[in-house]
């Protein structure tokens, strides 16, 4: 089962239209994975820590979800001051590192903390099924909407089913080690479990002709724009385009 | 003027067989459905599932035909229309609840019906609520229990307001306290079904007639044959005795 810890709790971003917040979202990821410059960095920061305010999310998990992202950036702080070239400066007294080096590590911390608590507070603050629907009112092909709700609704029974399979193994004595007979089993499990899928999935298919299905998906949640949703999103989008503008003023200057 | 009504649907001088077996599991084999509440028993291997599968068009029999109202169902067409009024439950709910909320997924019948989004979720709401399921509404459909899953997948089925049920083991897997809930949701349904089922208590609660399936052949079922039966008491709280 996949938890989605921050979509059962309620604040104003939560009840607000999905299509509004993954328009919002994919432009601040765009405009600040774009940047050069610190200050969008920074602006785009301030707006992703008012977003998650605004959201009310948990801060302990959310605190989580940094680290996470924090580790991959610990190993940009580790090798391009090292590897970066450039301007050189001295470090702890016995050796250079390069100054670029460290600025750009910097810039892409803020920028991937600024991504990452953007969509935190925008996506994660939606189901994935109304964010399937979204995507496909905003234009995304049906198949590849489909895939998304299908994969959302059906990998934790294929979880389910590989875990049977491998309880049935262990059960049986079977204790992997590093020998031919272990990469054979899990090789078995693996297919065992697609060809379960697959079944499943004609079963399903059966079950959604029997109910007419023709090929169509028809929403239940025809949504509608509240004047404060138009609001709020129109407050953001403005600082999105402000940030947006700037870097390419400096870019042109 | 007609005097004589056709059965609801009929499979008339049915041959299947599965690929890479020898023995068709039905040769000429003939079957219909009233309006009336049935069961089917038979061993395992039997074909009562596939009955129900070449009944719904989802298998094509070698030879033989499915008429439905007393006209032959040629092409998918034909079975789609077949589709709109006669619903069948399948043995593993979590084959038939695939949308991510359950009003979704009651609501995805009455949708492909043409309904709107507005009457579809008031037929969805009625119907949830008819079997005792209201505040199921937004609940995400795979955190369901098994019993829950199995309560919710035939609403599904009813919201397309079927005229005839096909039911297939619907008590497997299911506790004492949904499957009582199950036979009287059955019973105070004013309407026609088939079900199969082991289960020989639940058939005698549920149904008028039952009918055995063995060798490819249907056979009515004496109402009240003797049989012999082991039995256990809940907790063992309820004395009683057994009379000669």
């Amino acid at each position: 089962m996949i938890p989605e810890y921050f979509s059962y709790t309620d604040s104003f971003l939560h009840r607000a239209d999905p299509r509004l917040k993954i328009v919002a979202a994919v432009s601040i990821t765009v405009v600040i994975a774009m940047s050069r410059s610190y200050i969008t960095g920074l602006c785009g920061l301030v707006l992703s820590f008012f977003l998650v305010g605004f959201a009310r999310l948990d801060i302990g998990v959310v605190a989580r979800r940094l680290l996470a992202v924090n580790i991959f950036t610990a190993f940009l702080w580790l090798t391009l001051p090292l590897t970066y070239g450039g301007e050189t400066m001295e470090f702890l007294g016995f050796m250079t590192i390069s100054r670029e080096g460290v600025a750009v590590a910097a810039l892409i911390t803020l920028k991937a903390n600024c991504i990452v608590l953007a969509f935190l507070a925008l996506m994660s603050t939606s189901p994935v099924s109304s964010l399937g629907h979204a995507l496909g009112q905003l234009g995304l092909p049906e198949k590849l909407c489909l895939l998304l709700l299908f994969s959302y609704r059906y990998i934790a029974v294929i979880s389910q089913e590989f875990q049977r399979l491998s309880r049935a193994a262990r059960i049986r004595g079977f204790t992997p080690k590093t020998n031919v007979h272990t990469y054979r089993t899990y090789a078995y499990l693996f297919a065992m479990t697609l060809v379960n899928s697959w079944n499943r999935s004609h079963r399903v298919q059966q079950a959604m002709m029997l109910r007419c299905f023709n090929g169509r998906f028809y929403t239940l949640h025809p949504e509608r724009l509240t004047a404060v949703e138009c609001v709020v999103f129109g407050v953001i989008m403005t600082g999105v385009f402000i940030m947006a503008f700037w870097e390419f003023w400096k870019l042109q200057g | 003027m007609m005097e004589y009504e056709a059965p609801l649907v009929e499979v008339q001088n049915v041959t299947f067989s599965y690929q890479g077996r020898k023995h068709p599991i039905f040769e000429e084999m003939n079957f219909s459905l009233e309006r009336e509440k049935i069961g089917l028993i038979g061993p395992n291997g039997s074909g009562k599932t596939t009955l129900f599968h070449i009944i719904m068009g989802l298998l094509v029999p070698r030879k033989g035909a499915v008429l439905f109202k007393g006209n032959t169902v040629h092409d998918e067409k034909g079975f789609q229309e077949l589709r709109k009024s006669i619903g069948l439950l399948f043995q593993d709910a979590d084959d038939q609840l695939f949308s991510p909320t359950v009003l979704e997924d009651v609501a995805f019948g009455p949708l492909n019906l043409g309904f709107s989004p507005e009457e579809a979720r008031e037929i969805s709401r009625q119907t949830l609520s008819n079997l005792g399921l209201s505040n199921f509404e937004p609940r995400i459909t795979h955190n369901l229990s098994g019993g829950e899953k199995k309560l919710v997948s035939l609403a599904t089925i009813l919201a397309m307001k079927p005229e005839l049920l096909l039911l297939d083991e619907p008590t497997n897997n299911l506790d004492q306290e949904t499957r009582f809930r199950l036979i009287d949701i059955l019973n105070n349904l004013d309407l026609s079904y088939a079900i199969i089922s082991h289960d020989w208590d639940f058939l005698e609660k549920t149904t008028r007639e039952v009918y055995a399936i063995e060798k490819g052949a249907v056979t009515q079922c004496e109402r009240a044959c003797l049989h012999e039966h082991h039995h256990a008491h809940l907790y063992g709280d309820h004395p009683h005795h057994h009379e000669d």
